[in-house]
């Protein structure tokens, strides 16, 4: 248990993420087995069931301090978070050094709680708080309550623990998967040498591809091109090999069990295949903004409702492997062929290819492109039919034809300072349209501006702030700049009631008054109406 | 039991709108306004403005206080434990344990005696002489850090977190930056710092104050003054002290990617220190924490309690609770602010 709370100190003294894997690489290397397993369970953000309820860990804290209710509650109320309020209450204790293992801890001290009646718990809780000191109380709290919020996360366990013990990421995050109690057999396991299974699980480097931003008949004949829906989903690779499948996000990050429904169908696909593709949410014959599918990926489970709510699709549009066989140097026309035959088999799949746009020549493409909005697509891909699948961003083969990204003129109201290298400048802007008379804030941005822009708006903002709330400065409402974003879609959770997608600063539009700046419900009518069903006849292509 | 925010005719002073006046000596304790005849607990910008006719502080509030008002204030002292009478009002300052010359300020009359106590602390402090209890039927205390989530960890010990931290930062030849309110925390922790580790620079709001305490005879390490924002050195095993209100400045780029504390108490609560965007807090503050403010107020053996700044209603509440008559008091003193405003104008002052 000492050593966990150390490591917990570790966390909390850092924000740079290289410090914080340190500490859990040092944590995975030292602990004994069964600890480490314990410490994966609650680092990555697994949770038991809730074992005691917080109204009485409030009470019998107060009571162990001697604190009237009311003032506890005033304690609580400027901390913020019951585990720390415990702690602090309690004082520093008479020292910090805590007997007994991570393991024993759970074993004796928390798992316990769970099967108790009150008078138990409280015996139990007062007996261990007053042994602790204040830190390691507030960690014994942490595990009770769960919801660490140390900043880390399933992701940078995986890396600190493919640090300590040598192994690909990948490996481990596959071994990750489903449901597992912690055990030291199953740390064990977590940890051992690699049987083969990085071959197994592992998956090609995605192909990235340019804006076109210059007119596409400088790419030369239409007839050497192969164009498709830009989509906006989750870029994602489903590999099918020996008896096991991956759906690994661009990320590297494994989604098997983010997207269940896609399980069987997966399965079917012959055994050595590998897809490149995108997860889309999809209903009725077409997309779902992007925010639907979000929402579900925020999902820890994914229950009956959001799958119902939010049902999704794998849009395959090229074939990396296939027999076991690395096929990526096949001209991309072949790869496509061979891809349609897989997919061609099962009309129920979930599994869909992705369409082929058609024209005539440029000109008719452009008209093709132009539906974009309509048809919750980006724009266009173009792909060289004869190129092969390269590594990384690559120019040349593979080019996204975006459509004009919408524009709108805003108000900067808000400003943050960044962090690391820009901690001390202001960076994070929030920006806001009218709305009668006042100021309705919709959109944050970072990035667009030069670092001489950069500089003359943070000395604006230090010179005409308004308040302070905590690192957030209002300012005075005086600057406009022009905003990009590529999508709208309403939302509850903004006050303007709706969310843009990737907004960033077009530019400085020193020309214009705040008065100039556009209203709110200009943006509002820019949201497409309903968005277009993509016919049976596109999906086929 | 008085819950009123004015003190009753009995008491030894009022609360007026320029500040705690004493109608029996004619003279305002701390005030916030400009008055005639102005007696001084501390010298922080929050009890020790600009404007009045008349100074009068403890000795060593003298070099600080010259510093922030000016040569032109009139400013007189006396030292700790010595009685002037003023119209007929005793007055004499007694170490209030805060910062270097701050004062509790005893008033007595016809045997009725009322302390005012300004900003104090119980632990002790090596840049200032230590509190001392000073029993009376009336105390004015703060209650900066009055919760009970407040208790401050040994000294020592913060002072060995903070040299480590600062000597694993200059293994990596990282800066280390701690932000400290400048006058006070700032020198208390360059007490606590262990010069063989680097060398150490200072903000020029800091180092201003760094030679008030020299002439006090305090013994700091030595510190250099760290420029302005185009100053160059090799920082890279430095140790630098800047007030909060450096932190969001341009003049902390040169410092490149330096490692940033915070020194004070509110870094007890995590998220205070997360909201700062700061990585290390080290608990260390110059108020009383919770069983600090009630155990000076239990051997002052007041019957009377008025508090001031802070969390003045949990504080009082309590009081009451436990057989104390105590009341709100008003005032326009600011203690530590837990943003960076500090009450302090001084330390806005910017390098850049």
């Amino acid at each position: 248990m000492e050593q966990f709370c150390h490591l917990f100190r570790r966390l909390d003294e850092t924000t740079r993420t290289s410090q914080k894997l340190e500490a859990m690489r040092d944590y995975f290397l030292e602990a004994p087995a069964p600890d480490a397993a314990w410490a994966v369970y609650v680092l990555s953000g697994r949770r038991l069931k809730r074992l005691v309820k917080h109204g009485d860990l409030r009470r019998w804290s107060a009571e162990l301090a001697e604190l009237p209710d009311w003032l506890f509650e005033e304690c609580y109320h400027t901390v913020g978070d019951l585990a720390e309020t415990i702690a602090l209450v309690l004082g520093s204790g008479e020292q910090e050094s805590v007997s007994g293992t991570l393991t024993e801890w759970f074993e004796e001290r928390i798992l316990p709680l769970g099967s108790m009646k009150e008078e138990g718990q409280r015996l139990l809780l007062q007996q261990a708080w007053s042994e602790l000191g204040s830190w390691s109380r507030f960690v014994y709290n942490k595990l009770i309550t769960g919801g660490l919020r140390i900043g880390v996360s399933q992701r940078s366990v995986i890396k600190a623990l493919s640090l300590a013990y040598d192994l690909e990421p990948n490996v481990i995050s596959h071994r990750m998967m489903g449901t597992w109690e912690p055990t030291p057999e199953f740390f064990n396991q977590l940890i051992s040498p690699d049987a083969g299974e990085t071959a197994l699980s592992q998956p090609y480097p995605f192909c990235l591809a340019h804006a076109l931003n210059d007119p596409p008949e400088t790419l030369g004949s239409l007839d050497d091109w192969h164009a498709e829906w830009k989509w906006d989903g989750i870029r994602a690779q489903i590999l099918r090999r020996g008896e096991e499948f991956f759906l690994w996000s661009r990320g590297e990050e494994l989604l098997n069990e983010r997207f269940p429904e896609l399980d069987d169908d997966i399965l079917d696909l012959p055994e050595g295949t590998v897809i490149d593709g995108e997860v889309l949410g999809w209903k009725d014959g077409r997309v779902l903004p992007f925010g639907d599918l979000q929402k579900r990926i925020n999902r820890k489970k994914v229950g009956p409702k959001i799958m119902k709510d939010v049902p999704i699709r794998f849009i395959a549009f090229d074939l990396l492997e296939f027999k076991g066989e690395d096929i990526r140097q096949q001209p991309f026309a072949e790869r496509r062929s061979q891809l349609e035959k897989i997919l061609a088999t099962d009309e129920e799949s979930r599994l869909m290819l992705s369409p082929e746009v058609i024209g005539n020549d440029w000109d008719e493409l452009a008209e093709e492109r132009s539906r974009s909005r309509d048809l919750a697509v980006e724009g266009l891909m173009l792909k060289k039919k004869s190129a092969p699948y390269e590594v990384g961003r690559v120019t040349g083969t593979w080019w996204k034809w975006k459509i004009e990204p919408y524009t709108i003129d805003a108000v900067l109201i808000y400003a943050q300072a960044g962090h690391g290298r820009r901690a001390s400048l202001y960076t994070d802007y929030t920006f806001a349209l009218w709305q009668g008379d006042t100021l309705v804030p919709f959109a944050k941005a970072y990035s667009g501006l030069t670092d001489a822009e950069i500089r003359r708006v943070d000395r604006f903002i230090r010179n005409n702030t308004l308040e302070r709330f905590g690192p957030v400065r209002s300012v005075k409402a005086e600057l406009v700049f022009e905003l990009g974003f590529e999508n709208i879609q309403r939302s509850t959770r903004h006050k303007s009631g709706v969310a843009v997608r990737f907004p960033r600063i077009h530019r400085w539009r020193e020309d214009k008054k705040p008065e100039d700046a556009d209203r709110l419900g200009h943006l509002l009518a820019m949201m497409p109406s309903e968005v277009e069903t993509i016919t049976a006849a596109e999906e086929q292509g | 039991m008085i819950e009123a925010a004015s003190p009753s005719a009995s008491e030894l002073f009022t609360l007026t709108d320029r500040g705690l006046y004493c109608e029996a000596g004619d003279f305002y304790i701390d005030p916030w306004r400009g008055v005639p005849k102005a007696l001084i607990t501390h010298a922080h910008g929050d009890h020790a403005r600009w404007g009045s006719e008349q100074y009068l502080a403890s000795d060593q509030s003298k070099p600080v206080l010259e510093r922030r008002l000016g040569p032109k204030s009139e400013i007189s002292s006396l030292p700790y434990g010595e009685t002037l009478v003023i119209n007929g009002v005793k007055v004499s300052f007694h170490p209030a344990g805060h910062v270097l010359g701050s004062s509790q300020i005893r008033i007595e009359k016809q045997g009725q005696v009322c302390v005012v106590s300004g900003d104090y602390k119980l632990d002790p402090d090596r840049t200032c002489e230590n509190f001392e209890v000073v029993r009376c039927h009336t105390f004015v205390s703060e209650s900066t850090f009055g919760l009970p989530i407040y208790h401050w960890p040994d000294q020592q010990d913060v002072f060995d977190d903070m040299n480590r931290w600062w000597r694993e930062n200059a293994e990596e030849q990282r800066p280390s930056v701690i932000f400290a309110y400048g006058f006070g925390k700032a020198q208390r922790v360059l007490s606590g710092l262990d010069p063989e580790i680097g060398p150490i620079y200072c903000h020029g709001a800091v180092e201003k104050i760094n030679a008030a305490y020299r002439e006090c005879e305090i013994d700091l390490p030595p510190t250099e003054y760290a420029g302005r924002a185009d100053d160059k050195k090799d920082w890279s095993r430095a140790m630098i002290i800047a007030p909060p209100s450096a932190q969001t400045t341009t003049w902390l780029r040169k410092f490149g990617n330096y490692a940033s504390a915070f020194a004070s108490g509110w870094m007890t609560v995590r998220g205070q220190r997360r909201r700062r965007n700061i990585e290390r807090g080290f608990v260390l503050s110059d108020h009383a924490d919770w069983p600090g403010l009630l155990n000076a107020i239990e051997q002052t053996r007041a019957e009377r309690v008025y508090v001031t700044h802070g969390y003045k209603r949990a504080l009082v509440h309590w009081l009451n609770n436990h057989g104390y008559q105590a009341a709100e008091l008003d005032t326009m003193y600011e203690g530590e602010q837990d943003d960076d405003r500090t009450g302090d104008s001084e330390e806005e002052t910017t390098e850049s």
